[in-house]
């Protein structure tokens, strides 16, 4: 898996290298996401997708049009998006908490979303807004009260690793209880739209929330770019990294918000997806090493890789009722985590 | 003109850690900073850094160097990422790194890598170094930065004793254009290498001068709670042998 030529003044595997991980990735990527068109209930042949695909939403096959633009086109999008975003999210939080095992949702960011939207549902009836536009809303507005939580504290007690994860664990456990409190509240045909919100599922999936997601990834990555050697440096450890100038609190802090945007975006469409944002970033750093300018971007690609094989393994296990991506990505993952720990292994 | 610090005091909370009324060094040398355990050098050097707030004033020249003109080696350097020496020595000037790695990048780290005779080791992996071969790599990671102003905690803690006097030589070869202050735990070494030594005890100024005129049973005994026996060698600095007071 690793593309790894040292070159002799030692700058780990040379550009070149890295860059060809990264294409090689992209290139898997792109088959898998034409893999999850063609893979569906309506049994759509590879030629027709390809064909739907050059003729565009307004192609003479209406039905093929509909499926692959209005169905499926927008879940495919949406499970790179959301794989892309977890992934790089994943990455940042392992580097600021200095922890191989944080992952977007460590600090209780899924918690508060699942709040947000629970209460959306049980409430719904009540609120002047629609339910899919109301839950996405509340997820995302209650990601960023969780993440705003631990800024504070960070801010005022400093955004030590230890602190940060302690903030995160209060918040974790605040609105765990919250939607627990809202889940027993609930009738059963509500608890049981709850609990699918939380399954993740892209079956939410709209251009709406491509559109959204797609959105919050552009306005986030030119500020993730700025940090790349500031991450990278962090991975020297605090006292090190502060010592080289980085005023290591103020990186965390903005890193922090960076992770809440991207999980919250990510989140609140999709619902909670696990394991893409533990997983992406170790596949991503065996292939392209520490070095964050290669690192974050590889972690989306191979976030995005997990997701979209997710969704595909999720239909073919039952092509007539689609299984939540949410349930399938540790079982799509696990073979790609297995095969960095036997290569580590082997080195 | 040379470095000054003028009524510095470093807190924790309402606890005085460090106060120095008035401390004058020479403005470029090798300077070397001892005391016993928790007697306030890393606080004090860790001061200098900028990395602790601190009350009074400092001056180097005139003005207080910028935090891009002070290279910090701080204890507790152990580092665990897999990268290699080169791309740790790089981040030395993390600050002016563009997307791309210049060829002036490769040559600076490459000139550095040199310097502290660790070449041979750019292409290896910093988690698999030994402790005293990571020292140097920060060691050299802080010199890219071309720094005005070099503090040392402890540079030689984990090094053998041939790369002990390869690290304390090279210092001196910086500290003729630039003022190098390290933290020493090794009293006979301190003496032979360093031009001046400060004596921090209790967070109080013990002595600042000479290493000739700290080195000496009147100054070490009381502060280190031993009885110092200071024996003559050709370097005409003293071998420092502690022996326990009953």
């Amino acid at each position: 898996m690793s593309v790894s030529t040292q070159d002799q003044s030692g700058f780990g595997r040379s550009g070149l290298s890295r860059m060809g991980a990264v294409g090689a990735a992209l290139i898997a990527l792109a088959a898998l996401m034409v893999a999850d068109l063609v893979t569906g209930p309506a049994g759509l042949p590879l030629y027709d997708v390809l064909q739907g695909l050059r003729d565009g939403p307004s192609g003479e096959n209406r039905r093929l049009a509909t499926i692959l633009w209005h169905l499926r086109m927008p879940q495919t999008l949406m499970a790179a998006l959301v794989g892309c975003a977890l992934g790089i999210a994943g990455l940042m939080m392992q580097t600021i908490l200095n922890n191989p095992l944080a992952s977007p949702y460590t600090l209780g960011f899924s918690a508060a979303a699942g709040f947000g939207a629970a209460t959306v549902i049980l409430f719904g009836a009540a609120l002047p807004v629609a339910l899919w536009i109301g839950v996405p809303l509340a997820a995302f507005a209650a990601t960023l009260t969780a993440a705003g939580l631990v800024y504070l504290v960070a801010r005022y007690r400093g955004a030590a690793p230890e602190t940060l994860v302690l903030a995160g664990i209060a918040v974790l456990f605040l609105f765990q209880s919250l939607q627990s409190l809202l889940q027993f509240m609930a009738a059963p045909e509500v608890l049981q739209q709850i609990v699918f919100w939380l399954f993740g599922s892209l079956l939410k999936a709209t251009w709406t929330s491509v559109q959204v997601l797609g959105g919050i990834l552009l306005l986030t990555l030119p500020l993730i770019a700025r940090e790349v050697w500031n991450l990278t440096s962090l991975r020297l450890g605090d006292g090190n990294a502060a010592s080289l100038g980085l005023n290591v609190d103020a990186l965390r802090r903005r890193v922090l918000m960076l992770v809440a945007l991207l999980t919250a975006g990510a989140v609140s469409f999709t619902g909670t997806i696990g394991f893409v944002g533990l997983i992406a970033p170790h596949v991503g750093r065996a292939m392209v090493g520490e070095d964050h300018r290669f690192g974050l971007p590889m972690a989306g690609i191979m976030g995005a890789v997990v997701l979209v094989a997710a969704s595909v393994t999720g239909k073919l296990i039952s092509p007539g009722a689609v299984i939540p991506v949410g349930i399938i990505t540790a079982i799509a993952g696990i073979p790609m985590l297995l095969g960095v720990i036997l290569m580590k292994g082997t080195k | 003109m040379s470095l000054i610090l003028s009524d510095f005091t470093v807190r924790a909370g309402r606890k005085c850690l460090l106060h120095i009324d008035s401390l004058t060094l020479p403005s470029t040398g090798l300077v070397g900073v001892i005391g016993p355990n928790g007697a306030g050098k890393s606080t004090l050097l860790r001061a200098l850094a900028g990395l602790v707030p601190h009350g009074g004033t400092k001056h180097l020249e005139g003005a207080w160097p910028q935090p891009s003109q002070i290279g910090f080696l701080p204890q507790g350097f152990a580092v665990s990422a897999a990268m290699t020496v080169a791309e740790c020595v790089l981040l030395g000037r993390r600050e002016r790194l563009g997307w791309r790695i210049t060829a002036d990048d490769r040559t600076e780290v490459a000139r550095v890598l040199a310097l502290l005779d660790l070449s041979v080791l750019a292409t290896a992996r910093m988690d698999r170094l030994s402790g005293g071969q990571q020292q140097r790599v920060l060691l050299a990671q802080r010199l890219l930065r071309n720094p005005r102003l070099l503090i040392l905690d402890e540079p030689t803690s984990a090094l053998d004793l041939h790369h002990q006097l390869e690290v304390l030589n090279h210092l001196r070869t910086l500290a003729q254009d630039i003022l190098v202050i390290a933290a020493l735990h090794d009293l006979t070494l301190a003496g032979r290498f360093t031009d001046h030594l400060v004596l921090i005890n209790n967070g109080r100024l013990g002595a600042a001068s000479a290493p000739g005129q700290v080195l000496v049973a009147n100054c070490l005994d009381p502060v280190y709670s031993i009885r110092s026996e200071l024996l003559p060698d050709r370097h005409n600095s003293p071998v420092v042998v502690a022996h326990r007071v009953d």
